[in-house]
């Protein structure tokens, strides 16, 4: 195909997608925006709720506005409990899963895409089906394993399948490697050739070539172990024990049985652990996009 | 040199994948054969925990029929939902990317945040779900405090977070080929047609993608459960995985919970087969069918 027909269809593709007529367009806006509202509602309530005191929740009907705002909620939620020691256990992990989950999927995708070894086959149809295995039937095991190894109560659980090509928790580390595998692939061989001529190792090759173009990939992998740590809560609840080892997400959970009913407490506490989160997605807005882009499409 | 430096490259997946996957399947398995506690002895049992578990575990029973309700419900509604919004958004609406950014957002919030916040939200006497059906004269209702409604009301909180498929639908939607829609456009076909003849067919493989992933997830519905109801009231939330996770872990049953587990797999196995087989029916992929 020539390049003008190229540009041609390309134009016409942009007339023929937004297929509906203009009465319909009115509507679709209409749709679009209830929906935004609904979608956003929630959000907006637990926010005003975090910011009143208890008189001013318990308010009927409910007001949209806190009169006056309660912004002592945030230090005293966060306070009452070790929100603090929380943090940094959760911070502390996200150190060491990032680490491990970058380096571990990078050399597996990068030997499993671009390395041709008997075997690797096997390798990748065992990472396939660690996605696809419901969690519910190696968590037992697991379990026992930590408990055996005296590691209940601690970190490591939580640390060491990471730098094992294991995510930040059951399966998902699958799910990093099928990622960067596809993007490895999708790097063009000639380059390999190019170093391997100079005497360069398959290291060299993953270091000068792979590593520098793939920073998009990396990146959306590192921001969706952050997030995948930072939410992690079943093997938390599993693993850890006393409040010293506590996670947020843990910690949030444990803080609603003890302030069953102080709800500016508990949205305050929930908004600091959203806030983060929200404000990492509009950072890498983009990544977010693209990351889930490919994996579900090519997947 | 290759085979050298791929084998050591891919060395730490490889001890995990066997230390943290293989190892843990056999194990399990081998539990499910016991009737281990822990602190107490082992015994290999055969099959008993299996016989007991589908012919006299009312619990196993409700719980299967929970997750089973929950999955029927809320992976049709989620999906058709996602696909809407992604169509609309398809639709070269101005402001795409705000749109897409607030319907995305409720995704990421941390699980455990949203069931915390959803709490809320259904609150009986002050939560805005009930002040919204007053403000519009509707009867209240006791959402997840209510056998009937709890599972409805936890559909209803999983519509909230279907951003990923959203997003993985407007992909699909994107990548349908234009000169497809060209050829209904010159023989005069409608907007109908158009989504009927070639959106839904174009989609197939996306919508597949979803609908496999979404079923594999609705059937390890656990946070809701653990956080919100304690699987109550009346068992009416009592999930498989939450059932699985309390015999295991607050009763100590290794055996009896390794042979829960066996099952689900089992269940979540024959689904996703039967899925794969009936796609060859429905699902198209360019290329085969064109």
């Amino acid at each position: 195909m020539s390049d003008v027909s190229v540009i041609v269809r390309s134009k016409r593709q942009v007339t023929a997608l937004g297929f509906i007529k203009k009465p319909a367009r009115l509507v679709t806006y209409f749709i679009l925006i209830i929906g935004s509202l609904l979608m956003i509602m929630p959000l907006v309530w637990l926010l005003r709720s975090s910011l009143m005191d208890n008189a001013q929740i318990f308010i009927f009907p409910p007001q949209w506005i806190p009169d006056p705002f309660q912004w002592s909620n945030y230090p005293e939620a966060l306070t009452t409990v070790p929100f603090g020691t929380y943090f940094l256990n959760t911070m502390t992990i996200e150190v060491f899963v990032l680490a491990g989950v970058l380096v571990t999927s990078v050399i597996t995708a990068y030997s499993l895409a671009r390395l041709r070894w008997a075997g690797r086959n096997v390798v990748f149809a065992g990472v396939l089906g660690s996605m696809m295995l419901p969690s519910a039937v190696t968590i037992i095991p697991l379990f026992i394993l930590w408990r055996e190894l005296n590691a209940l109560d601690s970190l490591l659980p939580l640390i060491v399948p990471a730098w094992f090509g294991g995510g930040a928790y059951i399966g998902q580390g699958a799910f990093q490697i099928f990622l960067l595998r596809q993007f490895f692939m999708s790097i063009p061989k000639e380059l390999d050739e190019a170093a391997y001529m100079d005497g360069g190792t398959p290291l060299t090759v993953l270091w000068r070539v792979v590593i520098p173009l793939s920073t998009p990939a990396l990146i959306v992998v590192g921001i969706f172990t952050f997030i995948d740590v930072w939410n992690n809560f079943l093997e938390p609840v599993l693993y850890l024990n006393s409040e010293e080892n506590f996670t947020l997400a843990l910690g949030l959970a444990t803080f609603k049985g003890l302030y069953n009913a102080q709800w500016g407490y508990l949205m305050a506490a929930s908004m600091a652990m959203v806030a983060p989160i929200i404000l990492l997605f509009f950072i890498g807005q983009r990544y977010f996009i693209e990351g889930i882009t490919l994996t579900g499409i090519k997947g | 040199m290759e085979r050298k430096w791929g084998i050591l490259l891919a060395l730490p997946a490889m001890i995990g994948l066997v230390m943290f996957t293989v190892v843990p399947v056999i194990a399990s398995f081998f539990f499910s054969i016991t009737d281990w506690r822990i602190g107490n002895e082992m015994t290999v049992i055969g099959f008993d925990n299996y016989k007991t578990i589908l012919t006299n575990d009312p619990t196993f029973t409700k719980s299967l029929y929970v997750t089973t309700y929950y999955s029927l419900f809320s992976v049709p509604i989620c999906l058709a939902i996602a696909f809407m919004i992604a169509f609309l958004l398809n639709q070269k609406v101005r402001g795409l990317s705000v749109f897409r950014t607030i319907f995305y957002l409720p995704t990421i919030v941390p699980s455990i945040a949203s069931t915390m916040l959803w709490l809320w939200l259904f609150n009986p006497d002050f939560g805005l779900l009930n002040s919204i059906l007053e403000s519009l004269g509707l009867p209240e209702s006791r959402w997840i405090y209510d056998e009937a409604t709890a599972i409805p009301s936890i559909v209803l909180m999983s519509t909230w977070s279907v951003g990923n498929t959203v997003i993985i639908f407007l992909a699909g939607l994107q990548a349908v080929p234009a000169h497809l829609y060209e050829a209904v456009e010159v023989d005069g076909g409608s907007a109908w047609r158009k989504f009927y003849h070639i959106t839904i067919p174009s989609m197939t493989p996306t919508i597949f993608f979803n609908l496999v992933m979404m079923i594999i997830g609705s059937f390890q519905a656990f946070n809701q459960a653990y956080v919100m109801t304690q699987g109550g009231p009346n068992n009416s939330t009592l999930f498989y995985v939450y059932y699985l996770f309390r015999t295991a872990f607050t009763e100590t049953k290794i055996g009896y919970a390794s042979a829960l587990a066996w099952i689900l797999f089992v269940i979540v196995m024959t689904l996703t087969f039967i899925i794969f087989q009936t796609s060859k029916k429905w699902v198209h992929y360019e290329g085969s069918n064109k």
